[in-house]
């Protein structure tokens, strides 16, 4: 089984590359080859189905590249507008809560009090890195 | 009844003129009839009616909270409202309810407020068009109205009528259809790049956005949480003033509100603008401003020097690459936001249970459209540790530029700056989808977003009609924390230039309202 899941999971990275480097995109930074695609859509847990998504990436990255033409030398980042102010902190105490079962309501699958989750990638089965695709069964 | 403004009907209210129940069903009744507008995902009936009730009780002892007593006012679904399903116009949410009410809604029920609905928006907040919701897009009732069907006989039309209909901009296009169409008295919008102002120009309604940190952003679904903030949509900007006094303000629960003190204010009038410095920013003269908006903005500008204002050119060097900075913000604090959308604790969660992560994927591809994971996909790839310093870094520098640059013009004295809202008025939906989401987000925020980036307080006033008989607005940005300042100037300039009221006459109750309104003189505003 885990051979076959290697064998797998190179047939399809071989897949992705051989679709992606094939086509040029001429408003494309060509910064998005294959193992970003896989990284970000790891990073996203988003996929790109298409040629689509990933040409509109490379139109995105085009355009924030625009910002190189700014001089920002000495200057600080601003994370905020209201940098100058002290955020408030509220004291700790406890003032609301107890409201599991109304939060429960929200959810899918509930067990107790618990939300369900199916398994997570740590099992030996999921050793290999495998790409989203393979995720798709 | 439905015409008249928010101070007029809570006026009438007191004086027993009309009911809150009557005018509940009412506004029902016309939300019923301009159901084709698509303005509203939900519309809260019964609860509705109930509050209409409580708050008659309250009137018939003489006990109402305030101007904002039974007054009907609707919501955007990206505020979350307590036992009413909020969306965001994403499937991510569809059937979601929320256990608890946004501050600001709360703050407009304890005031008595009767909640008509939730309205339509574009997915997640991401748009300009309010065209890309998973319930549909939001026609522009301006669409309907007599004045623009007159100036469309003149030019030939196809047999459907209602396929060249507009769009009315976004995102919070259905709160400003909502208000436009008489539907409702005030409707909360959201603004992040413009989304409150941008639908207001295209609907003739006053889109205000407040600074950043005025009023709480608990209980709005965060966008980008630097620069978000709830907007206000009112048919005048006295309205807009009511409903900001009673929102603004610290909120325990949202840190990023400043603690100074506010209490609730009512505008005066401003009758001498001599002692005002307008400025007028020469980089928002942008070649794709259509000539009309130009001359109105010229006109406006003409019109406060001949009132003895000073009116000068003022320079905001950085405004062409406030686009591009805000693109880079945007979808990288869009990629943290989404993050908490993953099917496990609320909203869609899809079939798959053979691995977390395919679940959390397979759930994120079913949830959320493409605009909202085009959006994530960059943000992502902006902040991996190798672009992290080029571009989110950078465009978190070029954003202090940005805002240093409005600082240095109202540091010279200018008290209010006076651009376009948008560069034309409301594009036919045909014509709007003609491009992607992003390319039109591009176009059509880039005299609203530098104002977000800033944190700003600003403005959009109704002007004038186009040639074609659409509304065309225009923006005022006040320094930060002078919103009452900003609201004065704009109702002042709002009484000179006297928007036309929307003729909607096929909509309205025998088109009685056109002539009541006619009827101002006969109701008493006292308080």
């Amino acid at each position: 089984m885990w051979v076959r899941a290697t064998r797998l999971g190179l047939w399809s990275w071989l897949g992705w590359r051989r679709g992606f480097t094939s086509k040029a995109d001429p408003q494309g930074s060509g910064r998005v080859t294959a193992e970003v695609i896989e990284h970000l859509e790891r990073l996203a847990l988003v996929d790109f189905r298409s040629q689509e998504a990933v040409a509109r990436l490379e139109k995105a990255i085009a355009f924030a590249d625009r910002l190189r033409a700014v001089d920002t030398d000495g200057v600080e980042p601003m994370e905020s507008v209201l940098e100058d102010r002290c955020l408030y902190l509220r004291s700790d105490s406890v003032v609301e809560g107890n409201c599991a079962e109304e939060l429960l309501q929200n959810a899918h699958q509930v067990v107790e009090e618990y939300f369900v989750a199916p398994p997570g990638m740590c099992s030996p089965k999921w050793l290999n890195r495998l790409s989203l695709s393979e995720l798709r069964i | 009844m439905l015409g008249r403004t928010l101070r007029e009907v809570s006026a009438a209210l007191k004086q027993g003129q009309i009911t809150p129940t009557e005018l509940c069903q009412k506004c029902l009744s016309l939300i019923k009839k301009t159901k084709f507008l698509n303005a509203y995902i939900t519309v809260s009936e019964e609860v509705a009616l109930k509050q209409a009730e409580e708050s008659e009780k309250r009137y018939k002892k003489g006990r109402s909270l305030g101007d904002l007593d039974g007054i009907p006012i609707a919501v955007k679904d990206n505020f979350s409202t307590s036992g009413i399903e909020t969306t965001c116009a994403s499937n991510m949410l569809k059937g979601y309810v929320p256990p608890f009410n946004a501050t600001v809604v709360q703050k407009l029920l304890d005031q008595g407020a009767v909640l008509m609905g939730k309205t339509n928006l574009d997915e997640f907040a991401m748009g300009s068009g309010s065209t890309d919701g998973a319930f549909g897009p939001v026609k522009n009732p301006w669409s309907y109205s007599k004045q623009y069907r007159e100036k469309r006989k003149q030019k030939p039309h196809g047999e459907n009528e209602d396929s060249d209909w507009l769009i009315t901009g976004g995102s919070s296009g259905g709160s400003a259809a909502a208000v436009a169409a008489f539907t409702c008295f005030a409707a909360l919008g959201s603004d992040t790049g413009g989304s409150t102002r941008n639908p207001a120009a295209h609907c003739g309604v006053v889109g205000f956005k407040p600074s950043y940190g005025l009023v709480s952003r608990h209980g709005l679904i965060p966008l980008v949480n630097s620069m978000d903030v709830p907007g206000i949509l009112t048919r005048r900007v006295d309205d807009a003033a009511i409903v900001l006094g009673m929102l603004a303000g610290h909120d325990p629960k949202d840190s990023t509100t400043i603690q100074d003190p506010v209490k609730p204010f009512t505008l005066s009038t401003l009758t001498d603008v001599s002692k005002l410095c307008i400025g007028i920013p020469k980089e928002y003269l942008a070649p794709e401003l259509s000539g009309e908006v130009r001359s109105f903005w010229s006109k406006a500008a003409n019109l406060f020097e001949s009132e003895g204002a000073k009116v000068i050119e003022v320079s905001l060097p950085h405004t062409s690459y406030s686009i591009v900075c805000y693109h880079v913000l945007c979808t990288s604090e869009v990629a943290s936001n989404m993050a908490r959308f993953d099917g496990l604790e609320y909203g869609h969660r899809c079939d798959i249970t053979v691995s977390t992560e395919a679940m959390y994927a397979a759930t994120r591809r079913e949830g959320f459209n493409d605009v909202v994971r085009g959006r994530i996909l960059a943000g992502n790839f902006f902040l991996l540790k190798e672009n992290y310093e080029n571009y989110f870094i950078k465009a978190q520098k070029v954003r202090r530029l940005i805002a240093n640059d409005f600082v240095k013009v109202f540091n010279s004295g200018v008290d209010v700056l006076l651009t376009p809202t948008t560069l034309r008025g409301a594009a036919p939906y045909l014509e709007f989808i003609k491009e992607d989401n992003r390319t039109r987000s591009a176009q059509d925020d880039i005299f609203t977003q530098a104002v977000n980036m800033a944190g700003l307080p600003a403005v959009s006033v109704p002007v004038a009609l186009s040639n074609q008989g659409l509304p065309i607005g225009l923006q005022f940005i006040g320094r930060a924390f002078c919103d009452q300042q900003l609201l004065k100037i704009a109702k002042w300039f709002e009484k000179q230039v006297q928007f036309p009221v929307t003729q909607l006459q096929e909509l309205m109750d025998d088109g009685s309202s056109i002539s009541e309104i006619d009827k101002l003189a006969s109701v008493s505003l006292k308080h």
